[in-house]
């Protein structure tokens, strides 16, 4: 078909909001990796700011790293068999089940820190370690990780083929390890994505639940924005994107639904 | 086949975790909103005190303006993409998509780096007529910032929406001489209300809770999570800082029920 003037002047609306998104975030890489942001490019391309963030903010990289997994272990604990459980449960129970679960997800996350200090806080050694701010990001993206797995055993037909695992004789912890986690993958791997990119890059719930001696990254780069001059801000910025992009591409990549749909199922292979 | 306990086993951990962490923490921010000075008042000075007052107004505005924005641009940008295959298209959605999820303090900062003082945008200015021209510590830097967070999640689901459109239908309205307009008005629009009020409700209630882009802006409009975390630590005004947030999540909880349940009719009144 000829393309005609409404393609061309809705392809020019998407490159300005994509320009609108990309521009920044080049300005950012820029001056994180240019000797004088005031200058340009123009005294040179250097490593050195990336360094200096190294030595002043290593340890927020770590923290954020082992936050991120263990989060992501405790949500794929906690979030694959309550995604089954609910697959499973009667449908008022679901519901009633599902809707607590996920109310995190409509809560700001100021409020939901507040909520935890305002209820553990006086547990002093529970506040003042990392525990405090992974209890935070499980409660928020939990929700996450339970809907991208019942998600796929929902449509996954799952009840067949355990039917047919319980018909040969095998027990419900067998069952679920055996049959419902392998055919819930493609489902874990979304949600797990989205877990770890997530708690990442959250700001909101730990800016409150972190104390000076437990900075994630994400705290570490509002600190630098206030107290730093721009070029350690913007290498610093770099690094959390050096993190954050390619976590985001594979989400993009895996946890796109109409892949999700095209890519057959497990369970679909073993039962043809 | 599925026995009840194996129910029970299955569900129990994490019902236990959210009530733990998460139920019993929010009745008691409930219980703190009304245990100041004035008790429950504490609840009734939200909406009647100028201060907090301003701020929520402040709030409301910048979110449902930065809602209508984002809704505007996905229903250009959705339907198009979703609708068209052409060279650097896949790129193209990459680049839309890419922003998903960053932190708003980044956002923030890249609001500064754009229109910032030192900014892009300034330095163009300067360039161009003389006048320095910087915003990003105004209402318009805020609302550049929620626009930039806001654009890709609701253009994925619109976009996602728009891909499960009835081919058949447009070609149909095409066919009988439709103009693309005409399509767009009468056709496609019509049949993503579903996602554009879905996609609408999580936009505005992600923007009325937004704190890192206002935190590291630092705005001299304030906006209601900047004024619940100066209540919590300058102000040290605990009850305050918590009936606020009790009324801010009680809002955004209601804007994506109500969503939810016209969106859910829309769709049972569409089939």
């Amino acid at each position: 078909m000829q393309r005609r003037w409404p393609f061309f002047l809705s392809l020019a609306a998407c490159l300005v909001v994509a320009a609108f998104l990309i521009v920044p975030m080049v300005l950012s890489i820029l001056a994180g990796i240019s000797e004088n942001f005031a200058h340009g490019l123009q005294d040179g391309v250097t490593l050195r700011w990336v360094g200096e963030v190294w030595r002043l903010y290593a340890d927020t990289i770590f923290l954020s790293l082992q936050i991120a997994l263990a989060t992501l272990v405790a949500t794929i604990l906690l979030g694959v068999p309550t995604a089954y459980g609910l697959a499973r449960a009667p449908g008022g129970v679901a519901r009633v089940i599902e809707e607590a679960l996920v109310l995190p997800l409509a809560v700001p996350g100021l409020a939901i820190a507040l909520a935890l200090i305002v209820t553990y806080g006086g547990v002093t050694g529970f506040r003042q370690s990392w525990l405090f701010i992974l209890t935070g990001h499980v409660i928020f993206t939990l929700p996450f990780m339970v809907r991208a797995v019942l998600a796929v055993m929902l449509s996954s037909n799952l009840r067949v083929l355990e039917e047919g695992a319980a018909s040969l004789g095998a027990g419900p912890f067998t069952r679920f390890l055996t049959v419902v986690v392998p055919n819930a993958a493609p489902g874990i791997l979304a949600g797990a994505l989205m877990v770890v990119t997530l708690s990442i890059g959250e700001f909101n719930l730990t800016w409150m639940l972190a104390t000076p001696r437990t900075k994630t990254l994400p705290i570490g780069l509002a600190d630098s924005y206030a107290s730093m001059r721009l070029e350690i801000a913007s290498a610093y910025t770099l690094v959390f994107f050096v993190m954050a992009v390619p976590l985001l591409l594979a989400l993009q990549r895996w946890a796109d639904p109409r892949r999700q749909k095209r890519r057959r199922p497990v369970a679909a292979e073993a039962v043809r | 086949m599925t026995s009840r306990l194996t129910l029970v086993a299955v569900l129990a951990p994490a019902v236990a975790f959210a009530f733990a962490f998460f139920l019993l923490p929010l009745g008691q921010l409930v219980l703190i909103g009304a245990s100041g000075e004035e008790g429950l008042a504490s609840y009734w000075r939200v909406v009647s005190d100028t201060l907090y007052l301003t701020s929520l107004a402040n709030t409301v505005l910048l979110a449902g303006g930065v809602t209508l924005a984002t809704l505007t641009i996905a229903a250009v940008v959705g339907p198009f993409l979703a609708q068209n295959r052409f060279f650097g298209r896949s790129l193209l959605v990459a680049l839309l998509t890419f922003p998903l999820a960053f932190p708003g303090v980044v956002v923030g900062f890249l609001v500064i780096l754009t229109a910032g003082r030192q900014g892009l945008i300034n330095e163009i200015s300067r360039w161009l007529t003389g006048d320095r021209l910087v915003f990003a510590y105004s209402l318009a830097g805020l609302f550049f910032g929620y626009l930039y967070f806001s654009i890709p999640r609701v253009v994925l689901t619109v976009m996602a929406a728009a891909d499960k459109l009835d081919r058949a239908t447009i070609e149909a309205a095409r066919s009988l001489g439709a103009s693309p307009l005409a399509v767009a008005r009468d056709v496609v629009l019509p049949a993503l209300k579903p996602a554009f009020i879905a996609s609408g409700a999580i936009c505005f209630a992600t923007a009325m809770g937004a704190f890192g882009t206002a935190f590291t802006l630092a705005t001299d409009i304030t906006v209601l999570p900047m004024t619940i975390y100066t209540e919590f630590t300058l102000g040290a005004n605990l009850s305050m800082a918590a009936a606020l947030s009790v009324f801010l999540g009680l809002v955004t909880w209601l804007v994506l029920l109500a969503a939810r349940r016209s969106a859910g009719a829309t769709v049972a009144a569409a089939g």
